[in-house]
């Protein structure tokens, strides 16, 4: 009896210090980013175009190209894997074809973002002309986000229940009309969790938009989808690594990591709330 | 019993596999119009396969197949030109545990109206609550209907999905095992319910429970390892059967 009390206690502590080891890591990376990033984040910085070679003024180009490449994501990457899970999980037999696309996707969300971006340069940028532009970068990040959305969409459409489908389709609704009415409304905020997170992820990335639209440094902002631009973990990448009076930008370079991080944290909680508040709706 | 009586469904030599898996072989059987038809048997003995093949529920598996003739009004619904969707409307179901969607009660009832493309409000508010009123449960929620359907009580929860099937105004009712997950009460209620339902509709019914087949069924059907054992008028089954195994089935000597 005493043996297995001990046993318990032990198993629990181990779990709470992997629990502990994760806070205090994500903890003391918040720390170092706020304690170093605060002072360089302004009004200023957040709104003001980068001065003197990017040692002074903000950030703003960074933060409107990051936004607006991770709308084109979005709309690239929403409709396409929504639509995507829908046939995989309502419609395609369960066969080996089947299987081994399913296979295939997840095997892509593990696929360095590098390799995307490579990709992203033969498809996007060269064979289809588009050049170094938002919407090549916009592209390849879609891509990379797909199979994120396309796994998240299918869980969720997993977890509505079979009877729901057999119930409609008892009643005389076609196939379509059960997945639209009555599947669709229950799994669209898992889906949209799973594709913000894989968003949010998408905007952090640098790897697949260095060569592939980002511009090191622009003053101004794009024009079209066809411009390039600046992006928060590209410039953060070049202030901290690049640039050459590297300690001179580095509290720019903590504030540029502070207001990425932000962002993304921002996204998070807002596919928790968007969650949250569709489960609700759903329940009146 | 009436002295008319009108053949609603005739299975001829129906046969049905899964994959490689025979489930029933050569069933033949006449159902009736106006009457209910229970369906008893061991698990596995094809009750349920035999019911959601009426609909064509079985379709979805992968992999199923039928043979042989299942007429309803003496047509083949098995036939390539047989419009599934419209006959899952003719052919109304209800399942073992009671499935009411997440919506409000209301629209569980007008989910089927609504699918079947009936737009009209007014009209869509007169079919809820005459198919609430047939399912005996208006009267329990007719001050509630705005609110959601998972609010009700397990019994409640199976009259409105007895309700939701009755909306679209079908012609057979099949019922698997309804009534297997509620309470005595509840029981009662259903059964008083297909009673009197049976004036409408030809019923189909596959119960476990040999005291409930006796009670509500006109006919009954012994189905045994996918082959029909024996079928005839409730009273004849329960008090003389002409096959043994019958007989110690419903004594409770197997199953």
């Amino acid at each position: 009896m005493k043996a297995k009390q001990a046993e318990e206690i032990i198993g629990f502590l181990l779990l709470r210090l992997c629990m502990a080891v994760i806070v205090v890591i994500l903890c003391v990376i918040f720390y170092d980013s706020i304690t170093k990033g605060i002072g360089s984040v302004s009004w200023e910085f957040l709104t003001a175009m980068p001065k003197n070679g990017m040692t002074e003024g903000g950030i703003f180009p960074a933060i409107t190209g990051t936004f607006l490449v991770t709308v084109i994501t979005a709309v690239l990457a929403i409709p396409l894997g929504m639509g995507c899970a829908i046939y995989l999980n309502e419609y395609a037999a369960d066969t080996m074809v089947t299987r081994l696309i399913r296979l295939s996707i997840r095997n892509l969300s593990g696929v360095p973002s590098i390799v995307y971006g490579l990709f992203g340069v033969v498809l996007f940028v060269q064979f289809m002309r588009f050049g170094t532009c938002l919407l090549s970068a916009g592209c390849t990040l879609g891509l990379m986000t797909l199979p994120w959305t396309i796994t998240a969409s299918e869980e969720a459409l997993k977890n509505v229940p079979k009877a729901y489908r057999e119930g409609a389709l008892a009643l005389g609704a076609t196939k379509w009309q059960s997945i639209r009415t009555n599947v669709l409304p229950y799994a669209v905020p898992g889906m949209l969790t799973g594709t913000i997170l894989g968003l949010a992820r998408a905007a952090g990335e640098t790897a697949p938009i260095l060569f592939t639209g980002a511009a090191f440094f622009m003053p101004f902002l794009p024009e079209s989808l066809f411009s390039q631009f600046m992006a928060l973990p590209y410039h953060l990448y070049i202030m901290s690594t690049q640039h050459h009076a590297i300690t001179k930008v580095r509290p720019l370079a903590y504030g540029t990591a502070l207001v990425l991080i932000v962002l993304v944290f921002a996204m998070n909680f807002s596919a928790v709330v968007i969650r949250y508040h569709l489960r609700k709706v759903k329940k009146e | 019993m009436k002295s008319v009586k009108i053949i609603k469904i005739s299975a001829g030599n129906f046969s049905f596999w899964y994959g490689a898996m025979k489930a029933l072989s050569g069933i033949s059987m006449d159902i009736y119009e106006n009457a209910v038809t229970g369906i008893i048997g061991p698990s596995g003995c094809g009750k349920s396969t035999f019911l959601r093949s009426i609909n064509r529920m079985n379709d979805l598996i992968r992999g199923s197949r039928a043979d042989g003739a299942m007429l309803l009004d003496g047509k083949n619904i098995f036939e390539p030109d047989v419009d599934v969707v419209e006959l899952r409307r003719r052919v109304g179901m209800v399942f073992q545990r009671s499935n009411p969607f997440p919506k409000t009660i209301f629209d569980n009832v007008a989910y089927g109206l609504r699918v079947n493309g009936i737009k009209d409000r007014n009209y869509i508010a007169a079919k809820v609550e005459k198919s609430l009123k047939d399912a005996a449960l208006w009267g329990e929620v007719k001050d509630r209907l705005r609110q959601n359907a998972f609010e009700l009580s397990g019994g409640q929860q199976q009259r409105l999905c007895i309700a939701r099937a009755l909306a679209v105004e079908p012609e057979v009712l099949l019922m698997d095992e309804p009534a297997s997950a509620l309470d005595p009460t509840a029981t009662l209620k259903v059964e008083e319910l297909i009673h009197e339902l049976k004036k409408k509709y030809a019923i189909i019914i596959v119960t476990h429970n040999m005291q409930q087949a006796a009670r509500i069924s006109d006919y009954t059907a012994f189905f045994m390892m996918g082959e029909l054992v024996e079928y005839d008028q409730t009273t004849k089954i329960f008090t003389n059967p002409s096959k043994k195994i019958t007989e110690e089935y419903i004594t409770g000597r197997f199953g």
